[in-house]
């Protein structure tokens, strides 16, 4: 009995173990509801080639939304390094993939330096200043288009790298996210992070350096949205300056779900990486059930809706229990 | 040398845009000692120990940490020097354990890789040795002020800091919390940290320190041993004039009852409340932080639900579902929190004052604002409270805290059918002076016949204002005095009774 209870109570006062719990839920229900047909190899590893970019976005959100922050422009960074990647290689014949991606990383890293920078020492609320980057980032990427796409055949080699089949992608996401799972729970750096999230004012006065913090977090998910934007065109095998437009909000939902506070200070890595599985699995599984793609962001709605709610009802009844407990 | 000196500041003086927060100030701290500074807020204390602990820098002086000269270029420095500074808000991380609040800024590191279960241990010895009741791995988020405190305390102990300055520790305590923030202070005081202690209560004072430096009107007028000064010497220090009456109470003849409430309880907060209050008459409510009195006061007024309980005003029951029902029952509380609950800062004065009654004065169908009558009203009654405003447009945020305190209470006055006004703390974190005034207001409106009840933890002004005392204690009424037998030690005794009782039933 006791040992029943605590692990209700693990789940119950864990947002990453309640969560887990859903997307197994999830799973089994669409595994019946598709007659068996979900959990294959093939599906597994498309659902994360699919969402790779979402995944390894989510990475950076997390760290800027601990900082209570948001960026509303990293797709468009994303569209910017893809659309440079692409064209170097279309107009330049320029192909080597290390360096092509180590270029793209550099961008993201300028980009997003920018913003934290900006937000940092000019006061700026973050939303404000990731939208203006937004509109920029995009319009430039237009710009380096030129009105050309970057297709298949000109960044054929590049191709290899992220293709069906190769392993690049995965490599890239497992490297990723051990990293960050280590950075953000055993670093000083990470716990810098929580703490400005925190408490700002706090972190001022303990000696914490908070405008470098938040310039380092806007970099990190501008390096993030960078490496992002060379994937995506290895992955999608093409380069377009619309490409991944409003992704954005599927990268803050899938720190949402994952129990990431627009407050500041609280979210993890598993979490993230829970949320981003969960909102990729639910975008693969609506189709096998057999929902027409006309319903789709319908339900995506309600299901992440539902999901924040219901994580925010476990938290407000676990205050309950703990005002019960008082005995008054 | 004749004194041992561990700290010394000479001819400090720290300029903001516009303002000099610190005019040639000097301080000495003997090693060993507990040294309190006072003054009335805006005296410059706050910025003084920001000075210390290199938030600040001063534009000009010098700082001698153990006869040498030092320059802090950022609180980092004070910290690796021994100087540690629990401040006048907790400054903890919500929603990260105590450990990492203990800890951050100096985390046991090894190989770039923090230790956790070194630190959570050190945690833990840390907490005992303060005798703390909460595990390293709580959220900070859930603890009280007290204990946040007590975290915050530890903090400055895991830097192993030669001096500790508190910066007004005790004013978001209760007199039992603040025993043991005593005894805490004994202690580190014993094991030959120095420590800085400021705080509004002269009971502090008294009991802590055995010299005081006084600041006023950011400049430094002197220090003295404790035990050779007078209270009136020392107010008279800080407010630079003599305050000859601090609780001018005045004999009203009290009338009928005008407010009661019946098993007012809500589950986690408060149970089975019941009080009542007659015309004219100054009842205070009393007992430790978290006794559930706000919280009680919050559910009458509609802020809360209550689970159960009734309200009476004038005998008649009253149903309230929201605070605009409060009002119309008469009903006005002063909220503890006044920058956050009672006055709009950005808004002028005016605004500020009208606005429970703007809806009444606007005129047609359309509600258009009553600019004039407005205006007009406003002004009357910030003159009736004699704010130090020059004009009823300056900003809530232009003011002192006792003069917002005194904005608030004109908000109150203007709801002309008021009939019970509920003040939450009203003299938490106002300085003397203005303090002073607050009590000959809440004199005035006894006079006039209003029904008031006085929330506070402050011993002397429950005592020095109530005509009757109700304590609680653990979201219960534990007591009801007339003030002929009340004393500290009695209330204290109520307020505390239960809470060993429950402390021991928890623990079984």
């Amino acid at each position: 009995m006791n040992k029943k209870k605590s692990l209700w109570k693990t789940i119950t006062s864990s947002r990453e173990a309640s969560l887990l719990l859903i997307l197994i839920v999830m799973l089994i229900v669409v595994e019946i509801l598709s007659k068996g047909t979900f959990l294959t190899p093939t599906n597994i590893s498309q659902i994360f080639r699919n969402n790779a970019l979402t995944m390894l976005m989510a990475l950076g959100m997390l760290c800027v939304m601990l900082t209570a922050g948001i960026d509303i422009s990293i797709t468009s960074t994303l569209a910017f390094t893809g659309m440079i990647i692409g064209m170097l290689q279309k107009r330049a014949g320029f192909t080597n993939t290390l360096v092509l991606f180590l270029l793209a990383a550099l961008i993201g890293i300028a980009c997003g330096f920018l913003n934290g920078l900006i937000i940092s020492k000019g006061h700026l609320a973050p939303i404000i200043c990731t939208m203006g980057f937004m509109y920029i980032w995009r319009g430039l990427a237009y710009v380096v288009s030129n009105n050309q796409w970057a297709s298949g055949a000109d960044v054929a080699k590049f191709a290899e790298f992220g293709k069906d089949g190769s392993v690049g992608p995965y490599i890239i996401l497992i490297v990723a996210y051990v990293a960050f799972f280590i950075i953000m729970k055993w670093t000083t750096f990470g716990r810098r992070i929580y703490a400005v999230g925190s408490n700002a004012d706090a972190a001022r006065v303990s000696g914490i350096n908070v405008d470098k913090v938040l310039i380092e977090v806007y970099t990190i998910m501008g390096l993030l949205a960078g490496l992002s934007g060379a994937l995506s065109v290895s992955i999608y095998a093409s380069a377009q300056p619309n490409m991944q437009y409003g992704k954005e909000m599927d990268v803050i939902a899938a720190c949402v779900i994952g129990g990431t506070s627009m407050n500041g200070g609280r979210g993890s890595v598993i979490g993230t990486f829970l949320g981003a599985l969960f909102y990729a699995v639910l975008a693969k599984a609506l189709p096998l059930v057999g929902l027409d793609s006309i319903w789709q962001n319908l339900i995506k709605g309600v299901v992440v809706l539902a999901v924040v709610l219901i994580n925010v009802l476990t938290q407000r009844s676990m205050d309950r229990a703990a005002l019960e407990r008082r005995e008054m | 040398m004749s004194e041992d000196l561990i700290l010394e500041l000479k001819g400090i003086t720290k300029i903001f845009p516009g303002v000099k927060a610190l005019n040639n100030v000097q301080f000495q701290l003997r090693r060993g000692e507990v040294h309190a500074l006072m003054g009335e807020n805006g005296a410059g204390k706050s910025t003084f120990i920001k000075v210390i602990t290199g938030v600040h820098a001063a534009e000009e002086g010098h700082m001698y940490l153990n006869g040498k000269e030092v320059h802090f270029k950022g609180p980092k420095d004070a910290l690796a020097a021994g100087i540690a500074a629990v401040y006048q808000h907790p400054t903890t991380y919500p929603t990260l354990s105590v450990t990492e609040n203990i800890f951050i800024g100096h985390e046991f590191v090894k190989n770039g890789i923090i230790q956790w279960r070194q630190m959570t241990q050190e945690a833990k010895k840390l907490l005992d040795r303060l005798d703390a009741d909460f595990k390293p791995g709580d959220e900070m988020g859930t603890l009280s002020v007290a204990q946040q405190q007590m975290v915050e305390i530890a903090k400055a102990l895991s830097t192993n800091a030669k001096i500790i300055i508190l910066d007004e520790p005790t004013a978001a305590l209760t007199a039992n919390e603040s025993e043991k923030l005593y005894k805490i202070v004994d202690q580190l005081r014993d094991e030959g940290v120095s420590i800085i202690f400021i705080s509004h209560r002269m009971e502090d004072m008294y009991r802590l320190a055995t010299r005081v430096t006084v600041f006023r009107d950011s400049q430094y007028i002197g220090t003295y041993d404790v035990d050779k000064i007078t209270e009136a010497e020392l107010i008279k220090a800080m407010v630079g004039r003599e305050i000859s009456d601090m609780y001018p109470k005045p004999q009203v003849k009290i009338g009928g009852e005008v407010f009661r409430i019946e098993g007012m309880s809500r589950t986690g907060y408060f149970k089975d409340v019941s009080l009542n209050i007659h015309a004219g008459e100054i009842v205070g409510l009393t007992g430790l932080v978290g006794a559930g009195r706000t919280e009680t006061m919050e559910a009458v007024c509609g802020i809360t639900k209550p689970d159960a309980g009734k309200v009476f005003v004038d005998g008649k029951e009253v149903h309230i579902k929201n605070p605009a029902d409060a009002m119309k029952a008469g009903i006005v509380l002063l909220p503890e929190d006044r920058q956050r609950q009672g006055l709009i800062l950005s808004w002028g004065l005016g605004d500020n004052v009208i606005l429970p009654i703007q809806d009444e004065l606007a005129k047609g169908p359309f509600k258009v604002k009553n600019e004039l009558k407005e205006r007009e009203l406003a002004k009357k009654y910030l003159e009736e409270i004699d704010t130090k405003a020059v004009t009823i447009f300056d900003p809530g945020s232009s003011l002192s805290g006792g003069n917002q305190q005194k904005v608030v209470v004109a908000k109150a006055l203007v709801q002309d059918n008021m009939k019970v006004l509920i003040m939450d703390e009203p003299t938490k974190g106002v300085d003397v002076g203005a303090k002073a005034e607050i009590y000959s207001i809440m004199g005035d409106l006894a006079k006039k016949g209003y029904g008031i009840l006085l929330i506070s933890s402050e011993m002397a002004e429950i005592l020095g204002m109530s005509d009757r005392i109700y304590t609680m204690c653990k979201g219960r009424v534990t007591g009801c005095l007339d003030i002929k037998e009340a004393s500290q030690e009695r209330l204290l005794e109520l307020s505390m009774e239960k809470s060993k009782t429950t402390g021991k039933e928890a623990v079984q």
